[in-house]
C-alpha cells in the first residue's frame, strides 16, 4: 500500500497535522487506511479529475500516479477509494480493500514508513492510529513534541526511537488479527 | 517496550550535546533521496541505515533526512552529505551496506568515501 504516496500529497498542501488511520473490520472483511489532512484541500475542479492519471498540478511531473494507483489498488480487491475535500479546509482520503483478498497488497512496514514520514517532515503532526479485533494503538506526536521539548524527530536517536514505539506497538496487533 | 519516559531521556541526553556544540552551522546533514523512485530503489533501507548507525555510535549534531527526487533516477538511491567546512557529497547508489563505512570513514572521520561517490566509476 502506497501510504506514503498518499501522505505526501498532504505534506505537499501544506498540511500542519495528518491523521493516518490503518482500521480492520473482520464483519466487513475490509482494511480501511484513511489519510486526513489539514491542507489546501482541493477545487471542486481538482477534485474531479484527481484520480484520473493524466491530471496533476505538479511541474515537476507529467502524470499524477498517487491517487490512481491508489484506487486501482483499492478497486482490485473488492474495495473503493472516496476522496472529500474542501479549499482551505483538508482533504481526506479514504481507502478501503478486501481484507484477505489475495491481490490486496501486502502492508510493508508500516511502522518504518510513518516514522520515516515524521522524521523526514519533523515540524508538521501526525496522528497514527491502527485499530483491529477490538485492540487500537495511537501514536501521537503532538503528545511527543511536548516530551521532546524543542529535540527534533529529525535527531537520529529519536527516529529510531520512534520507529520502535510504533514497530512494537503496532505489529502485535496487526499479527493477531493475520493482517501482516 | 518503548515508552514516552525513554524518549524524555533521550531528550534530556540530546540537549546536553546541544548544549556544547555551536548552532545550526555547526550540524552534519545527511539527506537520503526518497521520492517514488527513491523508495522503489531502495531509498528508506538506507534512511533507516543511517538512521540506526548515528543512533548506535551516538553522534550528536547529526541530522538525517529526506529530499523529494531530485532527478537523478539512474543513480537512486542517492545520500547528500553537507558538513560543517566542507563541500556537499553526493553518494549515489547506496545500500545500507555501505552505511557503516560512510559514517565512520566520512562522518566521524571526516573523509568522504569517493568510491561511492558521484564522480567515481
Ligand atoms: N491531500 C491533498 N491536498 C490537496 N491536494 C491534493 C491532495 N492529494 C492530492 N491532491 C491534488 O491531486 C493531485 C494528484 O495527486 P497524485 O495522484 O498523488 O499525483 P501527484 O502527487 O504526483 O501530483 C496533486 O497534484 C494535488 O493537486
Ligand atoms: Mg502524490
Amino acid at each position: 500500500m502506497n501510504v506514503l504516496d498518499v501522505a505526501q500529497n498532504s505534506v505537499a498542501a501544506g498540511a500542519t497535522l495528518i491523521r493516518i488511520t490503518l482500521e480492520a473490520d473482520e464483519e466487513q472483511g475490509l482494511l480501511t487506511l484513511t489519510i486526513a489532512d489539514n491542507g489546501k484541500g482541493m477545487t471542486p475542479e481538482t477534485l474531479a479529475h484527481v484520480t484520473d492519471p493524466f491530471y496533476t498540478t505538479r511541474k515537476t511531473r507529467k502524470v499524477g500516479l498517487g491517487l490512481p494507483f491508489l484506487k486501482m489498488s483499492a478497486e482490485m480487491t473488492g474495495g473503493t477509494l472516496a476522496i472529500e475535500s474542501e479549499v482551505g479546509k483538508g482533504t481526506v482520503v479514504t481507502a478501503s480493500f478486501g481484507l484477505h483478498h489475495i491481490d490486496r497488497a501486502p502492508l510493508g512496514d508500516v511502522a518504518s514508513t510513518v516514522a520515516g514520514l515524521i522524521q523526514c517532515s519533523p515540524d508538521i503532526d501526525f496522528v497514527f492510529t491502527v485499530r483491529a479485533g477490538g485492540e487500537e494503538f495511537c501514536a501521537d506526536t503532538r503528545e511527543m513534541r511536548e516530551v521532546l521539548d524543542g529535540v527534533s524527530f529529525a535527531e537520529p536517536a529519536v527516529a529510531q526511537w520512534l520507529r520502535e514505539f510504533i514497530g512494537e506497538n503496532t505489529q502485535p496487533i496487526l499479527q493477531r488479527s493475520n493482517i501482516i | 517496550m518503548k515508552s514516552l519516559q525513554e524518549l524524555a531521556a533521550i531528550r534530556d541526553r540530546m540537549k546536553q550535546t546541544v548544549n556544547t556544540r555551536e548552532a545550526a552551522h555547526d550540524t552534519t546533514r545527511i539527506v537520503v533521496g526518497m521520492a517514488t523512485c527513491g523508495i522503489a530503489a531502495g531509498a528508506r533501507p538506507v534512511l533507516n541505515a543511517f538512521t540506526e548507525e548515528i543512533a548506535r555510535r551516538e553522534l550528536s549534531g547529526v541530522l538525517v533526512t529526506q529530499t523529494g527526487c531530485i532527478g537523478l533516477c539512474q543513480y537512486e538511491p542517492i545520500v547528500e552529505v553537507t558538513m560543517p567546512g566542507q563541500d556537499k557529497v553526493t553518494y549515489v547508489k547506496m545500500t545500507p551496506d555501505k552505511v557503516a563505512r560512510v559514517v565512520s570513514e566520512h562522518i566521524i572521520g571526516g573523509k568522504p568515501v569517493a568510491e561511492y561517490t558521484i564522480g567515481a566509476r
